[in-house]
């Protein structure tokens, strides 16, 4: 990696670009966080649904139409969620009534998503157009918090609703009924069903929000670029995926690893507008997250305690 | 993991292509295009006439090699969906050879790219197998990563060292590597198509890959593994070494379809457009299709990767016909995918309730013999 002459770095490191840089990256993570959060409860209740990527293309293209045909940026999230839901009730079919396999399947739903939001783009849209971008709004009091408010409190409603569903997240999974059902279902279904929860009832509802959360982070990705194009995700579902691992299946270890994702992606960004590293340099950097990723997996498979034991398995009575 | 059972017969998977056919055909109804014509289009473009019937064989190559690794992988059990990565791979390391070693008379330099291409694929393959025998890291999650990785080391490489000169001088900067050296190019087998050599050695491959699954002591082990690990282990076979085997034979094949691309291409070099999928054709995902419609088996691959070839290539020909996108075939390909894996409950179930009523059948038969005796 070439990091030319010294005073380009010292560029970087003012506390303006500093802080335009972390804040950028807080709101580059909201897409990951959105995608990954939603992901979290789904793995939890045992079902991998690898399918998040053509779910996000497919919500974000639906989503981007909405807002280019009728202007309002409220009902292109509308319309990203319910594309989600019906791409949910599709897996949630293939998956629980007929129990197909959970990772071929969200390979078929990725490919799906992929081809048809570039058939529908193609055909309904053409050349890109941009949309209006969401409008930041300043939190009172925290916002005029030096630094710290500009980074944290200055942002997209979305951006806040991602974050704020992480505590949430993590009180339905660890403080409700609810979430002892799908943890159980996750951990043992037999014991689960023995105790009268109804395994698919519960893991397709977790189903049915994971994807809307897909649908949600597609729409928020496309409105926060204000345009669209083919394979506008490059991959990002599957990395949302991974993340669940990373985070070791709980709501703030998620937040972290969508954090690093979203700092590094607009830290190399910053780097290339400033000159600091060239287009090529910017493809190493572009890989670190991954190389780390799979340096963290292997470190959580050795704690194998916090994987669901039911992952990937399908529940059948008797079994 | 579920157990992928053998999906054997023809019905289920015609089915599954018939059904996602029908959800296509009234997708382009909607879009306002007649789908009879378009499907006209799309047959004639892939099969009709020698010049289809060549590009179709040439688009088939990467799925069925592809294929013939996920059929090995599948069986172990093991979801290889790093073949992206490992085509790139295997790509990076055939064309940096053909880059050191351009002198080398063509009887030597093309077994020697298309070893590199295997080497490649195959280390790439076996990082992630590695890691789930050995660490029991997750396969599918280790090779999304690593397709990124190997993405990313492809977009440096092509931008900066492998960078044609050429490019250099005029300023143009487009991410390729110069020609590459012609006694490298994979020889066309018709004049006049672009038939060449690389399909040749993807139908040995299939049959080599038969031949290892089912008449090998090793292959019987791999499939051993996939059917029942715990069995496996106490029947002695050495699981972790078979999950790792079957991952380094999967990106093997991949590298393999990599290096093939690039010295059967006709601009004979690599080319990145920052994605995988300009190079590949998500042909490391298309594949899988490929092998899934043929049952995970490498000589039905042959026939079923045609078929997929034949789809995308006469996607093109319906585009130009009805102007519908010829993305739709990857639309349809994922769902032929999700219709395949649900089918094979279908059958299960209806075989499970053919083999309940047959026992029930023998149970009466007996209860009425037995009662005659008394």
């Amino acid at each position: 990696m070439r990091l030319s002459q010294e005073q380009d770095m010292s560029e970087f490191f003012t506390v303006s670009v500093l802080i335009a840089t972390f804040a950028s990256g807080v709101r580059l993570a909201t897409p990951y966080l959105l995608a990954a959060l939603g992901e979290t409860l789904g793995q939890r209740s045992g079902v991998l649904n690898l399918g998040v990527d053509g779910v996000m293309l497919l919500s974000s293209f639906f989503a981007y139409w909405t807002v280019l045909e009728s202007g309002s940026r409220l009902l292109g999230v509308i319309i990203g969620i319910l594309v989600g839901l019906i791409m949910g009730a599709i897996y949630a079919v293939a998956t629980l009534t007929f129990k197909a396999d959970q990772g071929i399947s969200g390979i078929g739903i990725f490919l799906f998503g992929l081809g048809f939001s570039e058939l529908l783009f193609l055909e309904q849209v053409g050349t890109p157009r941009s949309i209006p971008s969401f409008r930041k709004t300043k939190i009172p009091l925290l916002g005029d918090i030096p630094h710290i408010g500009d980074i944290l409190f200055n942002h997209t409603l979305i951006v806040y609703l991602a974050f704020a569903l992480v505590p949430v997240i993590a009180w339905v999974m660890h403080k409700t009924t609810f979430g002892l059902n799908l943890r159980a279902v996750g951990e043992t279904p037999s014991a689960a069903d023995s105790v009268g929860i109804s395994v698919n009832r519960v893991r397709a509802a977790t189903i049915l929000f994971g994807n809307a959360m897909a649908g949600l982070a597609g729409a928020a990705l496309t409105i926060q670029l204000g345009t669209f194009q083919n394979n506008i995700t490059n991959g990002m579902g599957f990395i949302a995926v991974a993340l669940v691992y990373f985070g070791g299946w709980k709501a703030s270890g998620v937040l972290a690893g969508s954090l690093l994702y979203g700092l590094v992606t607009a830290v190399i960004t910053k780097w290339k507008t400033l000159g600091i590293v060239t287009g090529a340099a910017a493809s190493l950097t572009t890989m670190a997250p991954a190389v780390l990723t799979v340096l963290a997996l292997a470190v959580i498979a050795r704690r194998t305690t916090s994987t669901p034991s039911a992952l990937t398995l399908p529940f059948t009575r008797g079994d | 993991m579920v157990l992928l059972r053998k999906f054997h017969g023809i019905i289920i998977p015609l089915g599954a292509a018939l059904a996602a056919l029908s959800i296509g055909a009234i997708i382009i109804a909607i879009l306002g295009a007649n789908p009879f014509d378009g499907y006209w289009a799309l047959l004639q473009g892939a099969f009709g006439d020698t010049d289809a019937l060549s590009d179709t064989a040439v688009r088939a190559m990467p799925l069925l090699l592809v294929g013939v690794g996920i059929c090995i992988a599948f069986r172990a059990e093991v979801i290889n969906i790093g073949g992206e990565g490992q085509i790139v791979s295997g790509a990076l390391l055939s064309t940096v050879t053909a880059l050191y070693l351009p002198t080398l008379p063509p009887l030597v330099i093309i077994p020697l790219v298309l070893i590199a291409g295997l080497v490649g694929g195959g280390i790439w393959g076996a990082i992630p197998g590695a890691l789930k025998a050995y660490l029991g890291v997750n396969e599918i999650l280790s090779t999304i990563m690593l397709n990124i990785v190997a993405i990313q080391v492809m977009n440096y490489l092509l931008r900066a060292p492998l960078i044609d000169p050429i490019e250099i001088e005029r300023g143009t900067r487009i991410p390729q590597t110069e020609r590459l050296s012609e006694n490298a190019d994979l020889p066309v087998l018709i004049d006049g198509t672009r038939l060449h050599l690389g399909i040749i050695i993807a139908l040995i491959t299939a049959l080599i890959a038969w031949v290892f699954l089912w008449r090998t002591t090793l292959g019987y082990r791999v499939r051993a593994v996939g059917h029942n690990p715990n069995a496996a282990k106490y029947a002695g076979i050495p699981v972790k070494r078979m999950t790792l085997l079957a991952m380094t034979y999967s990106g093997a094949m991949c590298g393999l379809a990599g290096a093939i691309l690039v010295f059967g291409s006709q601009s004979h070099r690599l080319i990145t457009d920052g994605s995988s999928l300009g190079f590949t054709g998500s042909a490391g995902f298309n594949g899988i299709v490929a092998a899934l419609f043929g049952g995970l088996h490498p000589l039905w691959t042959i026939p079923s990767s045609l078929l997929f070839g034949g789809l995308l290539v006469g996607a093109s020909a319906m585009q130009r016909a009805i102007q519908i996108p010829s993305a739709l075939v990857i639309g349809l390909n994922g769902l032929v995918v999700v219709f395949v894996v649900c089918s094979t409950t279908i059958r299960e179930k209806i075989q499970r309730k053919l083999t309940l009523q047959s026992e029930a059948e023998t149970i009466n038969h007996e209860a009425k013999s037995g009662a005659g005796h008394e």
